[in-house]
């Protein structure tokens, strides 16, 4: 059998055979849909909230203010003066009050008080306030229903047609994000342990000296290339388990619990998008750490280092929140192209809007190139720095190694 | 032609030479001892004739050609550190590392189990290599090195961390793989492993050839004008003798350089002293080392 592919099968089944990797695989995606599931199933069996009815008082300078004083679980009382509402505040016979002015009309000021510190008027209460306003302004001049519109216009309904005019398969949604989400995050956690394992190898491997024994079996390039792909497809399996798992495991999740896991879907481009970002995602980090490896004089000082772009990885899941509000802003179309924040950014996208088809040839392209580059100065520098046990070289170092060949 | 050959290699780290214009060739079917204190260069030299690292200049030709991945199959190394995966058991390790060199797994596998049996290690083979002892991970180094049957073999300190029973069987299988036509390089400080098991040496210091040669001649060359003595009786003065020392196991004659050690065998005898022991004296390989340095410097 050809070196390099002892060495991928040798690695491949180290890396499987790890209880981490074992239970990343098999337990995590296991673990996050029961969580989904304990959350729906929680809700449903528990006992509905017991509403609490709230006294706001009010003072109406204006007049014309004295109907519609029920708004939902909040009961309006009308005081006549400021300093009844201000003694009712203080016994704590209403939680907080508010003075309609004699202006109030030409000026819509209202002036609220209460005994709590607060950045801003919640807007629960904000709303009752503004139904209570609305309801009594429009009072006998339209009907009641009309009222209610009102005060509750829309309900939006979003559907997604497809350039024919057709309902799209695939509609948009929080459930959409859900899968992509998961998937990210368990990549992230992937490739950061995965990464450990191999700094941590190699790092072995050079306290130990047995890199000697294996370079005067095999070249440094059939050494790496075989430890990156080994580690590779480590990570092809995990994702295949986890995408043929993840459907069956919703379907069961959501006939048995319903509700917002009945909304969850896949991504159509999901699937294969995704089994691409994995893979390079795996082989760029795989490239990275056999890099980081060759340089550090052991596998404590190797898995520090490697830490700088293990952070990385994680940096779309910090800013995601603004993602589901600018997911095509220029800063997402960079972090999908940046080969190290690519495969998480790109995922999460996926999930919320479309990504264009040269944003996604641009970034599969600088992955597939970075690799490539990275694991060519990995091999380079390797032979360099495999004999030295006891110091990192500097960086400065590095680079000039890199010139002299 | 030679199994191994090594034409005026360099190499330096950080402008300190490390080795310097270092020549000499190993042939098939003979015990090569590298010899030469801490530090002398032994293991880069050792490096350089793996393709482990680059010499600055010079050349190194293994089984009549530059190291390939071919003849890293004929090949079998010990270096000076060692280590196995710890998490891997006996026989995975030893198949997995013979497979590198180009076995297939059923005779590796084969293979393995006669070795382990001749070391009696055969019950251990499904132990992980972090629950041996580090004598018996030697031993497994030591197999690994030489299962693939490697017509050279580059041996770094072999001895080192081995017990007195472990230092004989692995002495007893380099005398094996001499007898079977291979060639071998023993590279170490302890000169008299050297001295029992090579053939011919090359003695380094701070990199640099002091010296090389058959073993036999060399000691031969360094054999000092003395005999070793010990008698009972009176012994007077012998001519030809210009001095004595005396030893714990016996007293030194110091020969004049026109005298023989039969002639004075012949003298004493002719005194009537009691004769238990008449040695020539030959210096150990440590002595000559000293000499030989102290006469560099």
């Amino acid at each position: 059998m050809n070196k390099t592919l002892l060495i991928f099968r040798h690695e491949f089944l180290h890396t499987i055979k790890r209880k981490g990797f074992s239970i990343m695989t098999l337990i995590v995606p296991v673990l996050a849909l029961l969580g989904i599931g304990v959350f729906q199933l929680v809700s449903t069996i528990s006992e509905p909230p017991v509403i609490e009815i709230t006294t706001i008082g009010y003072v109406d300078e204006a007049g014309g203010f004295d109907q519609y004083t029920t708004q939902g679980n909040i009961e309006l009382l009308r005081f006549n003066t400021p300093d009844d509402a201000t003694a009712a505040l203080i016994n704590g016979d209403v939680s907080e009050y508010f003075v309609i002015p004699p202006d109030y009309m030409s000026t819509g000021v209202i002036n609220r008080y209460t005994l709590e510190k607060q950045l801003e008027t919640p807007p629960v209460i904000a709303t009752v306030i503004k139904n209570f306003l609305t309801s009594n302004l429009l009072s006998e001049k339209v009907p009641p229903e009309t009222v209610y519109r009102i005060e509750a216009p829309l309900k939006l309904v979003i559907t997604r047609l497809t350039e024919t005019g057709a309902v799209a398969p695939e509609q948009g949604g929080y459930g959409n994000v859900i899968i992509p989400a998961i998937f990210s995050l368990l990549l992230a956690l992937s490739l950061m342990l995965s990464s450990t394992y191999l700094v941590q190898g190699l790092g072995e491997e050079k306290e130990s000296r047995l890199i000697e024994i294996l370079l005067s079996s095999v070249s440094v390039r059939q050494l790496l290339v075989g430890k990156v792909l080994g580690l590779g497809t480590a990570g092809l399996v995990q994702v295949v388990v986890w995408l043929v798992s993840l459907p069956l495991l919703l379907n069961l999740a959501s006939s048995a619990f319903g509700g917002f896991i009945g909304t969850i879907q896949i991504p159509a481009n999901f699937v294969i998008l995704g089994i691409v970002y994995f893979i390079l995602g795996y082989l760029l980090f795989a490239a990275l750490s056999a890099g980081i490896g060759a340089i550090s004089p052991n596998a404590r000082e190797g898995q520090q280092l490697s830490m700088i772009y293990t952070m990385l990885v994680f940096f779309p899941l910090w800013f995601s929140s603004l993602l589901f509000i600018f997911p095509n802003s220029p800063i997402w179309v960079v972090l999908t192209i940046f080969p190290v924040t690519a495969p998480i950014a790109a995922m999460l996208r996926l999930g919320v809007s479309d990504i264009a088809v040269w944003e996604l040839a641009v970034s599969i392209a600088v992955l597939g190139l970075s690799i490539i580059g990275i694991l060519l100065l990995t091999i380079k520098v390797f032979r360099i720095y495999l004999l030295m046990y006891g110091k990192r070289p500097k960086f400065g170092e590095i680079i000039r190694s890199l010139r002299s060949g | 032609m030679p199994a191994a050959e090594v034409n005026h290699i360099f190499k330096s780290y950080a402008d300190k030479a490390v080795v310097s214009d270092l020549s000499f060739s190993v042939a098939r079917g003979e015990i090569f001892g590298l010899i030469g204190p801490n530090g002398a260069g032994k293991t880069t030299t050792i490096r350089m004739m793996m393709d482990i690292i680059k010499p600055d200049s010079g050349d190194v030709t293994i089984l009549d050609e530059k190291l390939s991945e071919a003849s890293k199959n004929k090949l079998g190394y010990l270096p000076e550190e060692r280590g196995l995966y710890r998490k891997l058991t006996v026989i995975d390790s030893i198949v997995y590392l013979a497979s590198l060199k180009g076995m297939d797994r059923k005779s590796a596998t084969e293979k393995a189990n006669e070795l382990l049996n001749q070391t009696s290690m055969l019950p251990d083979k499904r132990k992980k290599i972090e629950e041996l002892s580090r004598g018996m991970g030697q031993i497994i180094q030591f197999l690994v090195t030489i299962i693939h049957d490697p017509e050279l073999v580059i041996l770094d300190e072999p001895f080192s961390g081995l017990d007195p029973v472990n230092t004989e069987l692995v002495k007893r299988m380099f005398v094996d793989l001499r007898n079977q036509g291979k060639a071998v390089i023993l590279s170490t400080h302890r000169m008299n492993e050297v001295e029992e098991l090579c053939d011919r040496i090359l003695m380094i210091n701070n990199g640099r050839t002091v010296l090389y040669g058959n073993l036999a001649e060399i000691k031969s060359r360094h054999r000092s004008s003395s005999v070793i003595l010990d008698f009972e009786g009176e012994l007077g003065e012998v001519p030809g003798v210009i001095d004595k020392r005396t030893h714990k196991g016996g007293v030194e004659l110091v020969l004049d350089g026109n005298t023989t050690p039969q002639q004075i065998l012949e003298r004493l005898v002719s005194t009537g002293i009691v004769i238990n022991r008449f040695e020539v004296a030959t210096p150990s390989l440590n002595e000559i080392f000293l000499k030989e340095v102290g006469k560099k410097t």
